[in-house]
């Protein structure tokens, strides 16, 4: 008895703690803006990469003047630990924690997946990297800043037959994921109308033995590998692609595009093409800003993946944090709902580019960056800008 | 036919490397059960462990230091482990050592997500092992050739160990007869931690195997190679160190060869329909002895 | 005859407080403020009546009839995906099977119910119409299952069981039964609990409260049955058990099959929570979370099963989050940062499994009569103290 009586002590002590450190009192004005990212998990590195753009956008504009109020932005975190099944508690506490705004996800799934949540709160979200059409249809509090999966498979369709002269492609995603299973789906739709034969295969979740998947490859006798992975797996892939000397090329959508990408293909014969949403060095002057910003401080840095290549997600991450922004200044509120009502209509230009969203909430982008790995200086090079019509 | 062969290589090359890297975890497994009747499921994240060290030790220290340092490590874990979760419910039913085992499992996937923050660690290059070879037309890493030679080389060794010498023999009696064996004079918790001192030096080799033919470490790394390797086990027949090793080399071929016709869905679930398949028709595992209390 | 009236009066208690418990979650979801504490209690809420299904379900496995099954999550998944296929609306099935020219069942029992009986007639009755499918449908392929397996015995059986989950799992992702199961990617837009409303009245926290309920009761009713006597026979010695005249495999069977079918409901439950469903989540991981519930609250008890896991559910998902969040009473803390919480709570199971491997509850059950003595058999002894 005394120990049952010690447990609901201490759980009830550890309670009452809970419920102080939520309830901070401030005199100030804040609003708060969720960010409903993966922070672990297999798109933890990228989700991290998301949040630093944001966290940077943060300390560039921490405040915001709304109706001649000026209120402090203030960030608050929700890991959905890249599960489908901790999506709805992780948006519940954005909801709980009273966000007039919710960034995210990395990932398409755990949007997909926290979406309902976060409609019945009436709470608008703003996707940053989910491309997966089924994100924003059929509902009206989800937007996105992003391209989507049909675009961005043609785009690669498009690639494979036109650069590389491809008659078979060989695509490889993850069981499960919705991301990589979604833009299969639309390469290989767009990829067959061009007269492609592709050959969809999956890997299970946690496989780290990808040989068998390259081999199958080569015996095809696949002109293109199209890999639109989590970098977890990216990077089991190249290396393995290395060990093996398969040097098809390999495409991939923008999760690749990232520095954990150059690391690992660092002084290894192969030929990487991302399509992406931004190119690195098309804007100096706040590339130079943002990496100060990441170098000095070593746990940004860490979450970086240790140096200061900057992701595409990170840059998206940077403009949806203004593009929330810009939709409370157009609302001319910081409450949730009136915000969701001033979103279809707000439009702000970035570093990716102007942003402004269709009848589903999509943002209206036709033209993807196309870039290349330069296996031996470890950046990307630009290659093109792909558009559809 | 040549083509046949220099298209299917691959595919038994990685088998028999990844095979030989179960076997080494296998081994882990098989003796812990042959003594203690215990499926010590935390030895898979054992494995990923010795896999992370590596990766922290070579960030500060040279290679020659760092692998003896990361097989000290992964034998003092494995050593605390049985000491601090299993030695305590020695006299306490199966299932609750089985649930400890279960916990500690957890508790290790957890604290590595925690240092690692969640984000996959890059394994570092061991220069002889990652360097690339070329084979009869196939291309692979050097550690895939090393490593079915390197295991037979360790369980020889192994078995002449346990054959030849007094603790070897301890350990024989014991995985016989617990309680006698206690009766005779045998220090038993000595033979335990010897056993798992051993288990873990093997996974700690095989780790090193392991990681540099696929680089990057994640907490849940050590999931389904530990499963895979106690399923090898269970198939060469629990308790029996070659069978362990045979099995161990069907299962990463047999993986392999399923990946290759196609079906790679189905390349994990193939692993558990052989474990369910050899319980049904020969519960005892193909080397296995006959005992009474298992089925 | 005292111990009969003491009975009775345990129950009378148990239904008041079951009462009040289900005044209070209708006003959770109708009267009370939304606040940020109500908020996150209703998730919680939700999730833990929905894993004291699965954990009671479990406990009878392992607790009461002493086999070590870990078959649990796959158990959870097919009655999660049985529910979400029966569900689905018609006009949402292009969108949902949106690559596999959507799908091959084309109606939906709550769909068609609400034709007859109204929006909330329909969604209730369709839906607990499709958990029951969920259920059954676990519990058949438990019978396919446990033919096999239920000769093993002991660690072989919990690893067969395990095994037999991950196949479960890999033939869901398959490809070639995409256009039932959707392949490996989400089902979605199925009736969830947000249905549950009749106007603006929600009782969408109190539906899985009331199934689990239900559930549970059943569950108390066949363990004090003979079948249950039987069960608890077979745990404490399987040969005395054999030679008093019971059938051993058809009474691991009749247990087995049960408790899949709970973990069935179960899962059907989880999915209408999720709002989403997919097989990815539904590993082995998940089966040892439950196992370490049922063992918190007490191996061979279901009130200790239920009361551990709100506790587990409340801990894991809220009221440990600020162990992640760096931040303790405004002071930065530099190690509680992601993953810290998770650390923490294993050491405590970890305490647990080692020191107080009883659990909260050990065998016992939850029993208000001897509750109230307890306590004034304490109030006395200070009494006498004083």
């Amino acid at each position: 008895m005394k120990k049952v009586l010690a447990v609901v002590l201490a759980l009830a002590m550890i309670f009452s703690f809970a419920a102080c450190g939520e309830e901070k009192a401030s005199a100030e004005n804040v609003v708060k803006i969720g960010v409903y990212e993966p922070q672990s998990g297999d798109n933890g590195a990228g989700g991290k990469q998301e949040i630093l753009g944001m966290q940077y956008a943060n300390s560039v504009k921490p405040t915001v003047t709304v109706g001649g109020t000026e209120y402090k932005v203030e960030l608050v975190y929700a890991d959905n630990e890249s599960s489908n099944d901790k999506a709805v508690s992780a948006a519940t506490q954005l909801i709980g924690a009273g966000c007039s705004v919710v960034l995210g996800s990395y990932g398409s799934g755990v949007s997909i997946a926290a979406s309902d949540t976060f409609g019945e709160a009436g709470i608008p979200a703003i996707g940053v990297t989910c491309t997966n059409p089924q994100v924003t249809e059929g509902n009206d509090h989800y937007f996105r800043i992003c391209f989507l999966d049909p675009f961005q498979g043609t785009v690669h369709a498009n690639l494979a037959k036109e650069k590389f002269g491809a008659k078979t492609a060989y695509c490889l995603g993850q069981l499960g994921n919705d991301y990589d299973q979604g833009l299969i789906n639309y390469f290989s739709e767009a990829a067959k109308a061009l007269g492609l034969t592709v050959i969809p295969e999956s890997f299970p979740e946690g496989n780290s033995d990808f040989t068998s998947y390259l081999t199958n490859a080569k015996n095809a006798g696949a002109d293109v590998i199209f890999a639109p992975c989590s970098t977890s797996y990216a990077q089991l892939i190249i290396e393995q692609a290395a060990a093996q000397g398969i040097n098809t090329p390999l495409l991939a959508s923008d999760t690749w595009d990232s520095n954990v990408i150059l690391a690992a293909a660092n002084g290894k014969d192969l030929d990487i093409e991302v399509s992406t949403f931004y190119q690195e060095g098309a804007n100096a002057e706040f590339e130079a800003s943002f990496k100060e910003w990441i170098n000095a401080d070593s746990t940004n840095l860490a979450n970086n993946g240790g140096n200061d290549t900057l992701a595409a997600v990170s840059v998206m991450g940077y403009d949806a944090y203004f593009v929330a922004l810009a939709a409370m200044e157009n609302a001319g509120s910081v409450e949730a709902a009136d915000i969701l009502a001033a979103l279809p209509t707000t439009t702000f230009t970035g570093i990716t580019g102007a942003i402004q969203f269709d009848a589903i909430g999509d943002a209206v982008r036709d033209s993807a960056v196309i870039k290349k790995a330069n296996t031996t200086t470890e950046s990307w090079e630009f290659v093109a800008t792909q558009t559809v019509k | 036919m040549s083509n046949f062969f220099e298209a299917n290589l691959p595919y038994i090359l990685a088998g028999i490397s990844v095979g030989g890297q179960y076997a080494l975890i296998a081994i882990g497994y098989t003796m812990v059960y042959g003594i203690l009747r215990l499926i010590n499921f935390a030895h898979g994240d054992v494995f990923m462990v010795a896999g992370l060290v590596m990766v922290y030790t070579t960030a500060s220290m040279p290679m020659f230091i760092s692998i003896p340092l990361v097989i000290i490590a992964t034998v003092a874990l494995g050593f605390a482990i049985e000491r601090v979760a299993y030695k305590p419910l020695r006299s306490a039913p199966r299932m609750s050592v089985m649930i400890s085992a279960i916990g500690v499992s957890y508790l290790l996937q957890n604290c590595a997500l925690y240092f690692t923050g969640g984000l996959p660690q890059i394994y570092p290059a061991i220069p002889f092992l990652s360097k690339s070879i070329t084979i009869a037309g196939a291309t692979t890493k050097m550690v895939t050739i090393i490593t079915p030679f390197l295991t037979i080389a360790l369980v020889i060794a192994l078995v002449l160990f346990i054959n030849k010498t007094k603790v070897g023999m301890a350990m024989r009696a014991v995985s016989k007869d617990f309680e006698t064996s206690q009766l005779m004079g045998i220090k038993i918790n000595s033979v335990i931690s010897t056993t798992f001192i051993i288990g873990c030096f093997l996974a700690a080799i095989g780790s090193l195997l392991y990681f540099s033919n696929y680089t990057s470490v994640v907490p849940t790394s050590g999931g389904m190679p530990g499963l895979k390797a106690f399923v090898a086990a269970v198939f060469g027949g629990i308790g029996s160190i070659p069978g362990a090793v045979i099995g161990a080399f069907i299962i990463g071929i047999c993986e392999n060869i399923i990946k290759g016709l196609g079906y790679t869905t189905f390349s994990d679930a193939f692993t558990f329909v052989l474990l369910i398949v050899i319980l049904l028709v020969k519960p005892t595992g193909i080397f296995g002895e006959k005992a009474t209390d298992k089925v | 005859m005292l111990n009969e009236k003491k009975n009775k009066t345990n129950l009378y208690i148990a239904l008041g407080l079951l009462v009040i418990l289900y005044v209070f979650l209708i006003l959770l979801d109708n009267v009370l403020p939304q606040n940020n504490f109500v908020l996150m209690l209703v998730p919680v809420l939700k999730k833990s009546a929905i894993y004291s299904v699965v954990c009671v379900s479990m406990n009878l496995l392992n607790g009461f009839t002493g086999l070590f099954s870990l078959g649990q999550a796959g158990f959870m998944m097919l009655g999660g995906y049985a529910y979400a296929i029966f569900s689905i609306p018609h006009e949402q099935h292009a969108a949902v099977y949106q690559y596999f020219d959507g799908g091959a069942i084309q109606f939906s029992i709550p769909e068609a119910l609400q034709n007859v009986l109204g929006d909330f007639g329909g969604a209730f009755v369709g839906s607990i119409i499709c958990i029951i499918i969920g259920g059954l449908v676990a519990a058949g392929v438990a019978a396919l299952i446990g033919i096999p397996v239920l000769r093993l015995k002991s660690d072989y059986l919990a690893i067969a069981t395990l095994g037999f989950a991950e196949i479960l799992r890999a033939v869901f992702q398959w490809d070639g039964l995409g256009r039932v199961t959707n392949g490996s990617n989400l089902l979605r837009k199925y009736t969830s609990f947000s249905a549950m409303k009749i106007g603006n009245f929600k009782i969408g926290t109190l539906f899985p409260f009331l199934i689990a309920t239900i559930c549970v009761i059943i569950i108390v009713l066949l363990i004090n049955s003979s079948y249950g006597r039987a069960f608890k026979a077979i745990r404490d010695d399987e040969i005395a058990a054999e030679a008093m005249g019971i059938n051993l495999f058809k009474h691991k069977m009749l247990a087995f099959v049960i408790s899949s079918f709970f973990s069935g409901v179960g899962g059907a439950l989880l999915a209408m929570y999720q709002t989403t469903i997919q097989a990815a989540p539904f590993k082995s991981a998940m089966t040892y979370e439950i196992l370490l519930i049922v063992v918190i609250g007490g191996i061979g008890s279901i009130s200790g099963s239920c009361i551990a896991a709100f506790l587990y559910i409340a801990c894991n998902e809220w009221w440990l989050r600020f162990l992640d969040s760096g931040q303790f009473f405004g002071l930065s803390v530099p190690f509680f940062r992601d993953g810290f919480r998770k650390v923490v709570f294993s050491i405590v199971i970890m305490v647990i499994v080692l020191f107080f491997s009883r659990g909260i509850m050990g065998d016992k059950e939850l029993s208000f009569t001897g509750l109230i003595n307890k306590i004034k058999a304490r109030k006395e002894k200070k009494g006498e103290v004083a």
